[in-house]
């Protein structure tokens, strides 16, 4: 794991330190609220609809124990108890007290953490491949060169009054788990193909929110070094020329939809060709560095399978259900990576207790050599872990409701806030996710529908990544009464793609109902094997729009 | 009208001009429109300054940059962050006269604005008389070194690091 060196420490204390002092002149008039806003948004300092909310950076999703640690305490000690794992590889907290808030960035510095660019119009947190590091399928781990992209855009001068918001993410592997295309700009690490030199595919312009678009590349092959320039030649062409005169259409995939991938390829090319490289650029040495903060940890070396797992599978088949559905291969034998859900049926997807926190922190430091991921579904990983350690840790995961055996079924729902806690939702959001998780309960029938994302957002920002989802739910308010939209087909891997609208808004108590009908359809028309996402692209959309005209006619 | 630059308040010695008439004036300032009008009268003791709006192209304007003595960039709010990337633009083509930002922005943004290559600000009274000359001062240097290479700042923290290899001579942290 990257560790601060004295300058990254000194920074997140100065950073603190300026906050504290733009409180004060917020408080003695000599800041408007205006020119206040922007600045505590970049602490992650968000009004919502009961309080004040604060986010804080989870940097591409690693953490170790004591950072983990550390959360559970602020929960406990400025909020209730609780925090909220977003699809942003973020924490949120509902409840703090503005007041509060300069010493709980003091006691996130304290762990090298901080809320740094988590919201206003700047670049945000960078996020990764949860299994970065781990994956089967990765050429390398993203997450160094996400380190090196945090350092470059934090405070940075020129690039943090942008038109809007600014989301980057990383993947190192084939198969794509951090959702690159929907980000502003998506680094996928690849080789080259003549040359077998490593580099980075750019695609700029994806997002979700009322637009939703998917990232277009603007650069097949960027060679590493010349990574800072490239981004700081992408970034000025969006500054100078990202919209300004509605907040709508200010996102660079606008820019890019407005003008073109090509010319705006065209523009970025002509900035980068004028830029002084080697002036802007990171040496090789720097971003060496980084990376020997992510070398793997010492293994040790163990045979493929676990004789101990196979026995206390055979004895337990709760156990071997989830060993079933939570692993992930991990690329050293012997080691699995083992996803934590956080969607228990009937609770808000994404939140933990303080307790549950240091529970899996403990877990992590006996288990998993000290570290832990989160990521964008929502769900805590422990990366490295021994097969043989698989009924320990399972143990252990029950009695604080955090064995539920869901990762990737229809239950492992996305959802946002909404109602419950957000100023901008049209619609609830979590008591749908948990209707539909009630619904769909029974775990036999869950592990026989397979994978199936459902994602649920509470207004048309997106935030619940509804577009993307499967199955899309997005909460609408319609002369006062909440309506759900339905998509179907959505994708946020390497296919990335955007669901259609499957008729008419449906009340809540619906949904449910309308989720089973577009289930059902998939069980009749299904091949052997056939995963839900591969079944509706096969038939299409037809037999689903006419399972759910049934019954959006049964309900208007 | 506030006039700040890295030393504090400092006093203004431009004047604005209606149009290109620049008269006698020894220091004056133009709107870009007026601007080969106003060039085309100049006297060999006069000095020209321009006032652009932060939605102009650089490249309009770096025919006229020789010649230049300021130049305004005008922020018509402070969350309007085109300026900093007009005056790093400006920089790089080779501009050495002075670059003001005029406009309400915040002490926060003083660094930004520095490092960017502007010299000074201009602040309208609705900012000045809330944010004083000292706060302005304070908020300098707040964060002392920061990330990026390639900004006017002095010593940031990549060729800080750099130096420290050099110095122990390994390459490993
Ligand atoms: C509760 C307070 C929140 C507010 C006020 C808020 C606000 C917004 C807004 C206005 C957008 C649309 C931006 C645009 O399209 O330009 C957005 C998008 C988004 N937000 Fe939130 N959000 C909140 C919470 C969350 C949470 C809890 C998550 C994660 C679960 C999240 C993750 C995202 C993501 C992933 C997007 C869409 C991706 C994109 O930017 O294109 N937000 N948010
Ligand atoms: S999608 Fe809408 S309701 Fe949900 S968190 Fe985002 S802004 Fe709030």
């Amino acid at each position: 794991m990257y560790r601060y060196d004295e300058f990254d420490e000194r920074f997140v204390r100065e950073r603190v330190g300026q906050f504290r002092d733009q409180v004060a002149r917020r408080l003695d008039g000599s800041l408007t609220e205006d020119e206040f806003k922007p600045l505590r948004l970049k602490n992650g300092v968000y009004l919502q609809l009961h309080a004040y909310m604060l986010r804080i950076a989870i940097p591409y999703g690693t953490l170790s124990a004591r950072q983990l640690r550390q959360l559970a305490l602020i929960g406990e000690r400025y909020d209730r108890g609780y925090g909220h794992f977003t699809t942003r590889q973020n924490l949120q907290f509902n409840w703090p007290q503005l007041r509060d808030v300069p010493a709980i960035l003091d006691l996130l510095a304290d762990v090298e953490m901080h809320c740094i660019q988590t919201s206003g119009n700047c670049i945000r947190n960078v996020t990764a491949d949860h299994f970065a590091g781990v994956a089967q399928d990765e050429i390398e781990d993203p997450r160094a060169v996400c380190e090196l992209i945090r350092q470059w855009s934090t405070a940075h001068p020129e690039f943090s009054y942008l038109p809007r918001k600014f989301k980057i993410a990383a993947t190192g592997a084939q198969h794509d788990r951090a959702v690159i295309k929907a980000h502003d700009i998506g680094i996928r690490i690849l080789k080259h193909p003549q040359s077998g030199e490593i580099g980075y595919e750019i695609s700029v312009g994806g997002g979700l929110g009322r637009t939703p678009m998917i990232g277009k590349v603007v650069r097949d092959f960027l060679p590493k070094t010349d990574l800072l320039a490239y981004l700081e030649a992408v970034m000025r062409v969006y500054n100078l020329e990202g919209r300004r005169d509605n907040k709508y259409k200010a996102r660079v995939k606008i820019l890019v939809h407005e003008i073109g991938t090509d010319e705006f390829r065209r523009r970025v090319e002509a900035e980068f060709a004028k830029l002084d490289g080697p002036s802007v650029n990171a040496d090789p040495e720097e971003l060496a560095r980084i990376e020997s903060y992510f070398t793997p940890p010492a293994y040790q070396s163990l045979p493929e399978d676990s004789q101990a797992l196979a026995v206390a599978k055979a004895a337990n088949p709760d156990f071997a259900r989830w060993v079933d559905t939570n692993l992930t291969p991990h690329r050293v034998p012997g080691y699995s990576a083992v996803t934590i859900s956080l969607k228990p049926v009937g609770l808000a997807p994404g939140d933990a207790t303080s307790e549950q926190m240091r529970l899996v922190a403990d877990l992590a430091e006996r288990y998993s050599f000290d570290e832990l991921r989160v990521t964008h579904a929502q769900n805590l990983v422990l990366p490295h872990v021994r097969k043989d350690d698989l009924f320990a840790i399972w143990q252990a995961l029950v009695p604080v409701g955090l064995a539920t055996a869901n990762l990737g079924l229809i239950t492992d729902i996305i959802a946002c806030p909404g109602l419950d806690y957000c100023a901008l939702a049209t619609a609830r959001s979590i008591p749908i996710a948990q209707a539909i998780a009630q619904r769909f309960a029974d775990v036999e029938r869950q592990a026989s529908i397979g994978e199936l994302n459902i994602k649920i957002s509470g207004c048309i920002n997106a935030c619940g990544h509804h577009h993307v989802g499967h199955i899309g739910v997005l909460g609408l308010e319609k002369r006062g009464i909440e309506s759900y939209q339905i998509t179907l087909g959505g994708e946020a891997t390497e296919n990335a793609s955007i669901g259609e609208i499957l008729g008419p808004g449906l009340p809540a108590e619906e949904v449910p109902n309308a989720i089973e009908a577009i289930v059902g359809v998939y069980e009749r028309h299904r091949h052997d094997g056939e995963r839900f996402i591969e079944t509706v692209k096969r038939v299409g959309l037809v037999p689903f729009k006419t399972a759910f005209k049934e019954l959006a006619d049964a309900v208007a | 009208m506030l006039l700040l630059d890295r030393n504090g308040a400092a006093t203004d010695g431009w004047t604005r001009t209606e149009g290109a008439a620049i008269g006698n004036l020894s220091r004056a300032l133009v709107g870009f429109d007026a601007l080969p009008e106003a060039l085309a009268q100049l006297a060999p003791d006069q000095q020209i300054g321009v006032l652009i709006s932060n939605a102009l192209a650089v490249s309009e304007l770096e025919p006229f940059l020789p010649r230049l003595s300021l130049i305004a960039i005008g922020f018509p709010a402070f969350a309007d962050g085109r300026g900093f990337s007009q005056a790093k633009a400006i920089r790089r083509a080779g501009f050495t006269g002075s670059l003001r930002a005029s406009g309400p922005l915040i002490p926060d943004q003083f660094d930004y604005a520095l490092a960017c290559g502007f010299d000074e600000i201009e602040l309208p009274d609705t900012s000045a008389d809330r944010q004083t000359v000292l706060q302005w001062q304070q908020a300098r240097g707040r964060l002392s070194q920061t990330y990026q290479r390639g900004y006017r700042r002095d010593g940031n923290i990549l060729d800080r690091r750099r130096l420290a290899r050099t110095a122990s001579g390994s390459t490993a942290p």
